[in-house]
Protein backbone atom coordinates (compact mmCIF):
# COMPACT_ATOMS: atom_id res chain seq x y z
CA UNK A 1 0.00 0.00 0.00
CA UNK A 2 1.51 3.32 -1.05
CA UNK A 3 -1.43 5.68 -0.81
CA UNK A 4 -4.60 5.86 1.20
CA UNK A 5 -7.12 7.23 -1.26
CA UNK A 6 -10.38 5.48 -0.52
CA UNK A 7 -11.85 2.70 1.55
CA UNK A 8 -12.93 1.07 -1.70
CA UNK A 9 -9.24 0.29 -2.41
CA UNK A 10 -8.68 -1.44 0.92
CA UNK A 11 -9.21 -5.14 1.56
CA UNK A 12 -10.73 -6.10 4.89
CA UNK A 13 -7.36 -7.63 5.88
CA UNK A 14 -5.61 -4.31 5.22
CA UNK A 15 -8.27 -2.42 7.16
CA UNK A 16 -7.92 -4.79 10.11
CA UNK A 17 -4.15 -4.42 9.96
CA UNK A 18 -4.54 -0.65 10.27
CA UNK A 19 -6.90 -1.06 13.23
CA UNK A 20 -4.57 -3.58 14.94
CA UNK A 21 -1.58 -1.30 14.43
CA UNK A 22 -3.58 1.57 15.91
CA UNK A 23 -4.45 -0.64 18.87
CA UNK A 24 -0.76 -1.14 19.67
CA UNK A 25 0.01 2.53 19.07
CA UNK A 26 -2.76 3.60 21.44
CA UNK A 27 -0.88 1.87 24.24
CA UNK A 28 2.13 4.01 23.41
CA UNK A 29 0.00 7.16 23.38
CA UNK A 30 -1.33 6.26 26.83
CA UNK A 31 2.20 6.01 28.22
CA UNK A 32 4.25 8.81 29.75
CA UNK A 33 6.39 9.41 26.65
CA UNK A 34 4.26 10.09 23.62
CA UNK A 35 6.94 10.64 21.05
CA UNK A 36 8.39 7.85 18.93
CA UNK A 37 11.45 8.16 16.68
CA UNK A 38 9.92 6.07 13.89
CA UNK A 39 9.49 8.69 11.12
CA UNK A 40 12.44 10.90 12.00
CA UNK A 41 13.64 12.80 8.93
CA UNK A 42 10.44 12.30 6.92
CA UNK A 43 8.58 15.35 5.71
CA UNK A 44 4.80 15.33 5.62
CA UNK A 45 2.78 18.12 4.02
CA UNK A 46 -0.74 18.94 5.13
CA UNK A 47 -2.31 20.34 1.97
CA UNK A 48 -5.71 21.64 2.98
CA UNK A 49 -7.65 23.38 0.24
CA UNK A 50 -10.80 23.27 2.33
CA UNK A 51 -11.47 24.27 5.95
CA UNK A 52 -10.81 21.74 8.65
CA UNK A 53 -9.94 21.77 12.32
CA UNK A 54 -9.82 18.28 13.67
CA UNK A 55 -8.57 16.36 10.63
CA UNK A 56 -5.66 18.70 10.03
CA UNK A 57 -4.68 18.94 13.68
CA UNK A 58 -5.16 15.21 14.11
CA UNK A 59 -2.85 14.37 11.20
CA UNK A 60 -0.37 16.93 12.45
CA UNK A 61 -0.39 15.45 15.98
CA UNK A 62 -0.04 11.94 14.55
CA UNK A 63 2.92 12.90 12.37
CA UNK A 64 4.62 14.76 15.21
CA UNK A 65 4.23 11.86 17.63
CA UNK A 66 6.12 9.76 15.10
CA UNK A 67 8.80 12.51 14.88
CA UNK A 68 8.08 13.46 11.25
CA UNK A 69 8.45 17.07 10.14
CA UNK A 70 5.12 18.64 9.27
CA UNK A 71 4.51 21.50 6.88
CA UNK A 72 1.05 23.00 6.97
CA UNK A 73 -0.29 24.43 3.80
CA UNK A 74 -3.74 25.87 3.53
CA UNK A 75 -5.27 27.34 0.41
CA UNK A 76 -6.06 30.57 2.17
CA UNK A 77 -2.93 32.67 2.41
CA UNK A 78 -1.03 30.63 -0.20
CA UNK A 79 -0.54 30.91 -3.93
CA UNK A 80 -3.59 28.68 -4.46
CA UNK A 81 -5.70 31.77 -3.80
CA UNK A 82 -3.70 33.47 -6.59
CA UNK A 83 -4.86 30.72 -8.95
CA UNK A 84 -2.00 28.23 -8.75
CA UNK A 85 -3.09 24.84 -10.04
CA UNK A 86 -2.95 21.58 -8.11
CA UNK A 87 -0.24 20.42 -10.50
CA UNK A 88 2.05 23.36 -9.80
CA UNK A 89 1.44 23.07 -6.08
CA UNK A 90 2.24 19.35 -6.15
CA UNK A 91 5.40 19.86 -8.16
CA UNK A 92 6.53 22.55 -5.74
CA UNK A 93 6.02 20.19 -2.83
CA UNK A 94 7.91 17.45 -4.67
CA UNK A 95 10.80 19.81 -5.28
CA UNK A 96 10.90 20.54 -1.56
CA UNK A 97 11.19 16.83 -0.83
CA UNK A 98 7.83 15.90 0.67
CA UNK A 99 7.61 12.20 1.55
CA UNK A 100 3.84 12.32 1.89
CA UNK A 101 1.02 14.72 1.14
CA UNK A 102 -2.17 14.71 3.14
CA UNK A 103 -4.76 16.36 0.95
CA UNK A 104 -8.19 17.79 1.65
CA UNK A 105 -9.92 19.23 -1.39
CA UNK A 106 -13.41 20.30 -2.35
CA UNK A 107 -13.22 18.38 -5.65
CA UNK A 108 -14.08 14.68 -5.51
CA UNK A 109 -11.14 12.69 -6.87
CA UNK A 110 -8.47 15.29 -6.10
CA UNK A 111 -6.40 12.81 -4.07
CA UNK A 112 -6.67 10.17 -6.79
CA UNK A 113 -5.54 12.70 -9.39
CA UNK A 114 -2.52 13.58 -7.29
CA UNK A 115 -1.61 9.90 -6.78
CA UNK A 116 -2.04 8.91 -10.43
CA UNK A 117 -0.12 11.85 -11.81
CA UNK A 118 3.65 11.85 -12.13
CA UNK A 119 3.72 15.21 -10.35
CA UNK A 120 5.15 13.79 -7.19
CA UNK A 121 6.62 10.53 -5.94
CA UNK A 122 5.55 10.57 -2.29
CA UNK A 123 2.56 8.90 -0.68
CA UNK A 124 -0.84 10.56 -0.96
CA UNK A 125 -3.34 10.39 1.87
CA UNK A 126 -6.89 11.47 1.23
CA UNK A 127 -8.19 13.61 4.09
CA UNK A 128 -11.53 14.21 2.40
CA UNK A 129 -12.28 14.92 -1.25
CA UNK A 130 -15.55 16.68 -2.06
CA UNK A 131 -18.47 14.35 -1.43
CA UNK A 132 -16.47 11.24 -2.33
CA UNK A 133 -14.54 9.73 0.58
CA UNK A 134 -12.88 10.43 3.91
CA UNK A 135 -11.08 7.15 4.62
CA UNK A 136 -9.20 8.05 7.81
CA UNK A 137 -12.47 9.17 9.42
CA UNK A 138 -14.10 5.82 8.61
CA UNK A 139 -11.09 3.96 10.01
CA UNK A 140 -11.21 5.87 13.26
CA UNK A 141 -14.97 5.30 13.50
CA UNK A 142 -14.52 1.56 12.96
CA UNK A 143 -11.72 1.59 15.55
CA UNK A 144 -13.95 3.38 18.08
CA UNK A 145 -16.81 0.95 17.48
CA UNK A 146 -14.50 -2.03 17.82
CA UNK A 147 -12.98 -0.69 21.04
CA UNK A 148 -16.35 -0.04 22.65
CA UNK A 149 -18.51 -2.89 21.44
CA UNK A 150 -16.46 -5.78 20.10
CA UNK A 151 -14.74 -8.10 22.54
CA UNK A 152 -12.55 -10.87 21.23
CA UNK A 153 -13.10 -10.56 17.47
CA UNK A 154 -11.09 -8.30 15.19
CA UNK A 155 -13.91 -7.27 12.83
CA UNK A 156 -17.41 -5.84 13.37
CA UNK A 157 -19.59 -8.87 12.61
CA UNK A 158 -23.01 -8.59 14.23
CA UNK A 159 -22.83 -4.85 14.99
CA UNK A 160 -25.77 -2.80 13.74
CA UNK A 161 -24.97 0.81 12.87
CA UNK A 162 -27.44 3.56 11.98
CA UNK A 163 -25.99 6.48 10.01
CA UNK A 164 -28.40 9.35 10.36
CA UNK A 165 -28.76 12.63 8.52
CA UNK A 166 -27.17 14.35 5.58
CA UNK A 167 -26.03 11.29 3.62
CA UNK A 168 -26.05 12.97 0.21
CA UNK A 169 -23.32 15.48 1.06
CA UNK A 170 -21.35 13.20 3.35
CA UNK A 171 -18.06 11.64 2.35
CA UNK A 172 -17.90 10.32 5.92
CA UNK A 173 -21.07 8.32 5.26
CA UNK A 174 -19.72 6.91 1.99
CA UNK A 175 -16.45 5.79 3.52
CA UNK A 176 -18.21 4.41 6.57
CA UNK A 177 -20.75 2.41 4.57
CA UNK A 178 -17.91 0.82 2.61
CA UNK A 179 -15.71 0.09 5.60
CA UNK A 180 -18.32 -1.01 8.15
CA UNK A 181 -19.99 -3.42 5.72
CA UNK A 182 -16.56 -4.69 4.63
CA UNK A 183 -15.87 -5.49 8.29
CA UNK A 184 -19.16 -7.36 8.66
CA UNK A 185 -21.38 -4.73 10.31
CA UNK A 186 -24.99 -4.17 9.29
CA UNK A 187 -25.65 -0.56 8.28
CA UNK A 188 -28.98 1.29 8.14
CA UNK A 189 -29.10 4.75 6.61
CA UNK A 190 -31.71 7.02 8.15
CA UNK A 191 -32.58 10.26 6.36
CA UNK A 192 -35.37 12.08 4.60
CA UNK A 193 -35.50 11.00 0.91
CA UNK A 194 -34.14 14.40 -0.15
CA UNK A 195 -30.90 13.78 1.74
CA UNK A 196 -30.22 10.36 0.21
CA UNK A 197 -28.11 10.22 -2.96
CA UNK A 198 -29.40 8.72 -6.19
CA UNK A 199 -28.33 5.12 -6.57
CA UNK A 200 -28.40 4.49 -2.84
CA UNK A 201 -30.57 1.39 -3.50
CA UNK A 202 -27.48 -0.34 -4.85
CA UNK A 203 -25.46 0.25 -1.67
CA UNK A 204 -25.11 -2.73 0.68
CA UNK A 205 -27.30 -1.07 3.33
CA UNK A 206 -30.86 -0.89 4.62
CA UNK A 207 -32.68 2.44 4.26
CA UNK A 208 -35.22 3.94 6.59
CA UNK A 209 -37.11 7.24 6.61
CA UNK A 210 -38.23 6.72 10.19
CA UNK A 211 -35.59 7.26 12.90
CA UNK A 212 -37.95 6.16 15.69
CA UNK A 213 -38.43 2.68 14.24
CA UNK A 214 -34.65 2.14 14.00
CA UNK A 215 -33.31 3.65 17.22
CA UNK A 216 -34.23 0.78 19.53
CA UNK A 217 -32.49 -1.87 17.44
CA UNK A 218 -29.04 -0.44 16.80
CA UNK A 219 -25.72 -0.66 18.64
CA UNK A 220 -24.33 2.55 17.17
CA UNK A 221 -26.05 5.79 16.24
CA UNK A 222 -23.80 7.83 14.01
CA UNK A 223 -25.16 11.34 13.56
CA UNK A 224 -23.97 13.36 10.56
CA UNK A 225 -23.61 17.08 10.35
CA UNK A 226 -26.12 18.93 8.22
CA UNK A 227 -23.71 20.50 5.72
CA UNK A 228 -25.32 23.85 5.21
CA UNK A 229 -22.31 25.09 3.20
CA UNK A 230 -22.94 22.46 0.53
CA UNK A 231 -26.68 23.08 0.34
CA UNK A 232 -27.58 25.33 -2.53
CA UNK A 233 -31.24 24.34 -2.49
CA UNK A 234 -33.82 23.46 0.09
CA UNK A 235 -33.53 19.85 1.32
CA UNK A 236 -35.99 20.09 4.22
CA UNK A 237 -38.70 22.59 5.15
CA UNK A 238 -36.99 24.02 8.22
CA UNK A 239 -34.49 23.19 10.94
CA UNK A 240 -37.12 22.56 13.61
CA UNK A 241 -38.90 20.00 11.51
CA UNK A 242 -35.63 18.25 10.69
CA UNK A 243 -34.64 18.11 14.37
CA UNK A 244 -38.05 16.77 15.28
CA UNK A 245 -37.90 13.85 12.87
CA UNK A 246 -34.19 13.13 12.47
CA UNK A 247 -32.41 14.79 15.39
CA UNK A 248 -31.01 12.91 18.37
CA UNK A 249 -32.64 14.18 21.56
CA UNK A 250 -33.13 13.07 25.15
CA UNK A 251 -36.27 11.11 24.33
CA UNK A 252 -34.60 9.06 21.58
CA UNK A 253 -31.46 8.63 23.69
CA UNK A 254 -33.53 6.91 26.39
CA UNK A 255 -34.91 4.38 23.94
CA UNK A 256 -31.51 3.19 22.75
CA UNK A 257 -30.15 -0.24 23.77
CA UNK A 258 -28.36 -0.08 27.15
CA UNK A 259 -24.94 -0.66 25.55
CA UNK A 260 -25.48 1.49 22.45
CA UNK A 261 -23.16 4.41 21.72
CA UNK A 262 -23.58 7.81 20.04
CA UNK A 263 -21.04 9.01 17.47
CA UNK A 264 -20.59 12.19 15.47
CA UNK A 265 -17.69 12.97 13.14
CA UNK A 266 -17.81 16.66 14.11
CA UNK A 267 -18.12 19.55 13.86
CA UNK A 268 -21.57 19.37 15.45
CA UNK A 269 -24.50 21.66 14.88
CA UNK A 270 -25.74 21.46 18.44
CA UNK A 271 -29.51 21.81 18.50
CA UNK A 272 -29.93 20.77 14.85
CA UNK A 273 -28.95 17.13 14.31
CA UNK A 274 -28.03 16.48 17.94
CA UNK A 275 -29.09 18.16 21.17
CA UNK A 276 -26.41 19.35 23.58
CA UNK A 277 -27.42 16.88 26.29
CA UNK A 278 -27.19 13.93 23.85
CA UNK A 279 -23.77 15.06 22.67
CA UNK A 280 -22.53 15.31 26.25
CA UNK A 281 -24.27 12.18 27.57
CA UNK A 282 -22.52 9.11 28.93
CA UNK A 283 -23.32 7.23 25.72
CA UNK A 284 -21.47 9.74 23.60
CA UNK A 285 -18.03 8.64 22.39
CA UNK A 286 -17.51 11.79 20.32
CA UNK A 287 -14.37 12.86 22.19
CA UNK A 288 -13.03 9.29 22.10
CA UNK A 289 -13.37 9.53 18.32
CA UNK A 290 -11.05 12.54 18.35
CA UNK A 291 -8.47 10.75 20.53
CA UNK A 292 -8.68 7.61 18.42
CA UNK A 293 -8.29 9.74 15.30
CA UNK A 294 -4.72 10.52 16.25
CA UNK A 295 -3.75 6.88 16.86
CA UNK A 296 -5.47 5.62 13.70
CA UNK A 297 -3.69 8.29 11.66
CA UNK A 298 -0.40 7.34 13.30
CA UNK A 299 -1.06 3.76 12.17
CA UNK A 300 -1.73 4.93 8.61
CA UNK A 301 1.42 7.05 8.52
CA UNK A 302 3.47 4.22 10.02
CA UNK A 303 2.23 1.65 7.50
CA UNK A 304 2.65 3.99 4.53
CA UNK A 305 5.93 5.65 5.43
CA UNK A 306 8.00 3.58 7.83
CA UNK A 307 8.93 0.84 5.37
CA UNK A 308 11.13 1.14 2.33
CA UNK A 309 9.81 2.86 -0.78
CA UNK A 310 10.65 -0.03 -3.10
CA UNK A 311 9.00 -2.74 -1.05
CA UNK A 312 5.89 -0.81 -0.33
CA UNK A 313 3.79 -2.50 -3.01
CA UNK A 314 2.13 -4.83 -0.58
CA UNK A 315 0.97 -3.80 2.84
CA UNK B 1 19.84 -28.92 9.41
CA UNK B 2 21.37 -29.91 12.73
CA UNK B 3 19.96 -29.87 16.23
CA UNK B 4 21.93 -27.36 18.29
CA UNK B 5 19.96 -27.70 21.49
CA UNK B 6 17.46 -30.54 22.05
CA UNK B 7 14.43 -30.03 24.31
CA UNK B 8 15.94 -31.38 27.57
CA UNK B 9 19.07 -29.22 27.18
CA UNK B 10 16.91 -26.20 26.39
CA UNK B 11 15.00 -26.78 29.62
CA UNK B 12 18.25 -27.17 31.59
CA UNK B 13 19.58 -23.90 30.14
CA UNK B 14 16.36 -22.09 31.13
CA UNK B 15 16.62 -23.55 34.65
CA UNK B 16 20.23 -22.43 34.97
CA UNK B 17 19.47 -18.90 33.75
CA UNK B 18 16.63 -18.69 36.27
CA UNK B 19 18.99 -19.55 39.10
CA UNK B 20 21.60 -17.09 37.84
CA UNK B 21 19.01 -14.31 37.69
CA UNK B 22 17.94 -15.06 41.27
CA UNK B 23 21.51 -15.22 42.50
CA UNK B 24 22.55 -11.96 40.90
CA UNK B 25 19.45 -10.05 42.04
CA UNK B 26 19.18 -11.69 45.47
CA UNK B 27 15.74 -13.13 44.86
CA UNK B 28 12.82 -12.17 42.64
CA UNK B 29 11.37 -9.15 44.48
CA UNK B 30 13.18 -6.49 42.50
CA UNK B 31 13.10 -8.05 39.02
CA UNK B 32 10.86 -7.41 36.03
CA UNK B 33 11.20 -9.71 33.02
CA UNK B 34 10.44 -8.13 29.65
CA UNK B 35 10.37 -10.47 26.64
CA UNK B 36 10.87 -9.14 23.12
CA UNK B 37 8.12 -10.57 20.87
CA UNK B 38 7.66 -13.07 19.46
CA UNK B 39 9.97 -15.72 20.85
CA UNK B 40 11.64 -13.60 23.51
CA UNK B 41 8.18 -13.18 25.05
CA UNK B 42 7.74 -16.95 25.21
CA UNK B 43 11.17 -17.38 26.71
CA UNK B 44 10.38 -14.71 29.33
CA UNK B 45 7.19 -16.56 30.27
CA UNK B 46 9.18 -19.79 30.67
CA UNK B 47 11.76 -18.07 32.86
CA UNK B 48 9.02 -16.45 34.95
CA UNK B 49 7.30 -19.81 35.50
CA UNK B 50 10.60 -21.39 36.51
CA UNK B 51 11.48 -18.56 38.92
CA UNK B 52 8.00 -18.68 40.45
CA UNK B 53 8.43 -22.41 41.03
CA UNK B 54 11.79 -21.87 42.73
CA UNK B 55 10.84 -18.86 44.86
CA UNK B 56 7.17 -19.59 45.42
CA UNK B 57 5.89 -16.09 44.72
CA UNK B 58 4.76 -14.37 41.51
CA UNK B 59 7.23 -12.65 39.20
CA UNK B 60 6.68 -9.44 37.22
CA UNK B 61 6.75 -10.51 33.57
CA UNK B 62 5.67 -8.66 30.43
CA UNK B 63 6.51 -7.95 26.79
CA UNK B 64 8.21 -5.04 25.05
CA UNK B 65 7.73 -4.44 21.33
CA UNK B 66 10.67 -2.67 19.75
CA UNK B 67 9.43 -2.31 16.15
CA UNK B 68 8.94 1.46 16.33
CA UNK B 69 12.52 1.92 17.51
CA UNK B 70 14.27 -0.28 14.95
CA UNK B 71 17.01 1.31 12.86
CA UNK B 72 16.27 -0.85 9.81
CA UNK B 73 12.63 0.16 9.31
CA UNK B 74 13.42 1.92 6.06
CA UNK B 75 15.08 -1.12 4.57
CA UNK B 76 12.10 -3.46 4.83
CA UNK B 77 8.37 -3.47 4.20
CA UNK B 78 6.29 -2.20 7.11
CA UNK B 79 6.18 -4.64 9.99
CA UNK B 80 3.17 -5.49 12.09
CA UNK B 81 3.38 -4.12 15.61
CA UNK B 82 3.43 -6.65 18.44
CA UNK B 83 1.90 -6.17 21.88
CA UNK B 84 3.74 -4.31 24.61
CA UNK B 85 2.52 -5.31 28.07
CA UNK B 86 4.29 -3.69 31.02
CA UNK B 87 3.56 -5.50 34.31
CA UNK B 88 1.74 -3.69 37.13
CA UNK B 89 4.79 -2.38 39.00
CA UNK B 90 6.18 -0.74 35.86
CA UNK B 91 9.91 -0.42 35.24
CA UNK B 92 10.74 2.54 37.47
CA UNK B 93 13.55 1.53 39.87
CA UNK B 94 13.18 -2.15 38.97
CA UNK B 95 15.93 -4.47 37.84
CA UNK B 96 14.66 -5.04 34.33
CA UNK B 97 15.78 -8.16 32.52
CA UNK B 98 15.33 -8.02 28.77
CA UNK B 99 14.74 -11.46 27.30
CA UNK B 100 15.29 -12.49 23.68
CA UNK B 101 15.78 -15.81 21.96
CA UNK B 102 18.90 -15.11 19.89
CA UNK B 103 21.55 -12.41 20.36
CA UNK B 104 23.08 -11.56 16.98
CA UNK B 105 24.00 -8.05 15.79
CA UNK B 106 22.83 -6.42 19.03
CA UNK B 107 20.59 -3.99 17.15
CA UNK B 108 17.39 -5.42 18.58
CA UNK B 109 18.71 -4.86 22.09
CA UNK B 110 19.76 -1.29 21.25
CA UNK B 111 16.19 -0.66 20.05
CA UNK B 112 14.86 -2.33 23.21
CA UNK B 113 16.95 0.00 25.39
CA UNK B 114 15.47 2.97 23.54
CA UNK B 115 11.94 1.60 23.90
CA UNK B 116 12.55 0.98 27.60
CA UNK B 117 13.80 4.53 28.06
CA UNK B 118 10.43 5.81 26.83
CA UNK B 119 8.63 3.90 29.55
CA UNK B 120 10.73 4.81 32.57
CA UNK B 121 14.05 4.63 34.34
CA UNK B 122 14.90 1.17 35.65
CA UNK B 123 17.44 0.70 38.44
CA UNK B 124 19.37 -1.59 36.10
CA UNK B 125 18.90 -3.38 32.80
CA UNK B 126 20.20 -6.90 32.26
CA UNK B 127 19.98 -9.14 29.23
CA UNK B 128 19.09 -12.82 29.06
CA UNK B 129 19.25 -14.78 25.79
CA UNK B 130 18.90 -18.44 24.94
CA UNK B 131 21.50 -18.39 22.16
CA UNK B 132 24.42 -16.05 21.60
CA UNK B 133 25.55 -16.54 18.03
CA UNK B 134 28.21 -13.82 17.86
CA UNK B 135 28.67 -11.27 15.03
CA UNK B 136 27.93 -8.25 17.20
CA UNK B 137 27.74 -4.89 15.41
CA UNK B 138 27.28 -2.87 18.61
CA UNK B 139 28.99 -2.90 22.02
CA UNK B 140 26.35 -5.07 23.68
CA UNK B 141 26.73 -8.32 25.63
CA UNK B 142 24.36 -10.64 27.45
CA UNK B 143 24.37 -11.15 31.24
CA UNK B 144 22.78 -14.60 31.00
CA UNK B 145 23.37 -16.93 28.06
CA UNK B 146 21.78 -20.34 27.51
CA UNK B 147 24.37 -21.45 24.99
CA UNK B 148 27.14 -19.77 23.04
CA UNK B 149 26.86 -20.99 19.48
CA UNK B 150 29.64 -19.85 17.15
CA UNK B 151 28.09 -19.49 13.67
CA UNK B 152 28.95 -18.27 10.22
CA UNK B 153 26.88 -15.39 8.83
CA UNK B 154 25.32 -17.77 6.30
CA UNK B 155 23.85 -20.03 8.95
CA UNK B 156 20.30 -19.61 10.21
CA UNK B 157 19.37 -20.30 13.82
CA UNK B 158 15.78 -21.24 14.62
CA UNK B 159 14.48 -21.36 18.17
CA UNK B 160 11.27 -23.35 18.50
CA UNK B 161 8.78 -23.33 21.37
CA UNK B 162 6.04 -25.93 21.85
CA UNK B 163 3.39 -23.17 22.09
CA UNK B 164 4.29 -21.89 18.63
CA UNK B 165 6.07 -24.63 16.74
CA UNK B 166 4.89 -27.87 18.32
CA UNK B 167 8.25 -28.70 19.89
CA UNK B 168 11.09 -27.27 21.93
CA UNK B 169 14.37 -27.16 20.02
CA UNK B 170 17.12 -24.95 18.64
CA UNK B 171 18.23 -25.84 15.13
CA UNK B 172 21.04 -24.67 12.92
CA UNK B 173 20.55 -24.49 9.14
CA UNK B 174 23.04 -23.83 6.41
CA UNK B 175 21.71 -20.93 4.38
CA UNK B 176 22.95 -19.01 1.38
CA UNK B 177 24.81 -15.85 2.28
Amino acid sequence: MRHLLSIADLSSTQAIQILDTAEELSRVSDGPMKKLPTLRGRTIVNLFAEDSTRTRISFEAAAKRLSADVINFSAKGSSVSKGESLKDTAQTLQAMGADAVIIRHSASGAAQRLADSQWMTGSVINAGDGTHEHPSQALLDAFTIRKNLVHGANDLTGIHVAIVGDIIHSRVARSNVLLLTKLGAHVTLVAPPTLLPTGVESWPVAISYDFDSVIENVDVVMMLRIQLERMSELFFPNAREYSHYFGLNRDRLKRMKPTAIVMHPGPMNRGLEITADSADSARSVILQQVTNGVTVRMAVLYLLLAGSQELKVQL
Amino acid sequence: MSLALPAPDMDRAITRISHEILERNSGSDSITLLGIPTRGAHLAARLAAKIEAIEGNPVQCGTLDITLHRDDLRMRPPRALMPTAIPTLGVENRNVILVDDVLFSGRTIRAALDALGEIGRPASVQLAVLIDRGHRQLPIRADYVGKNLPTSLAQIIKVQFTELDGQDAVTLEEGAL
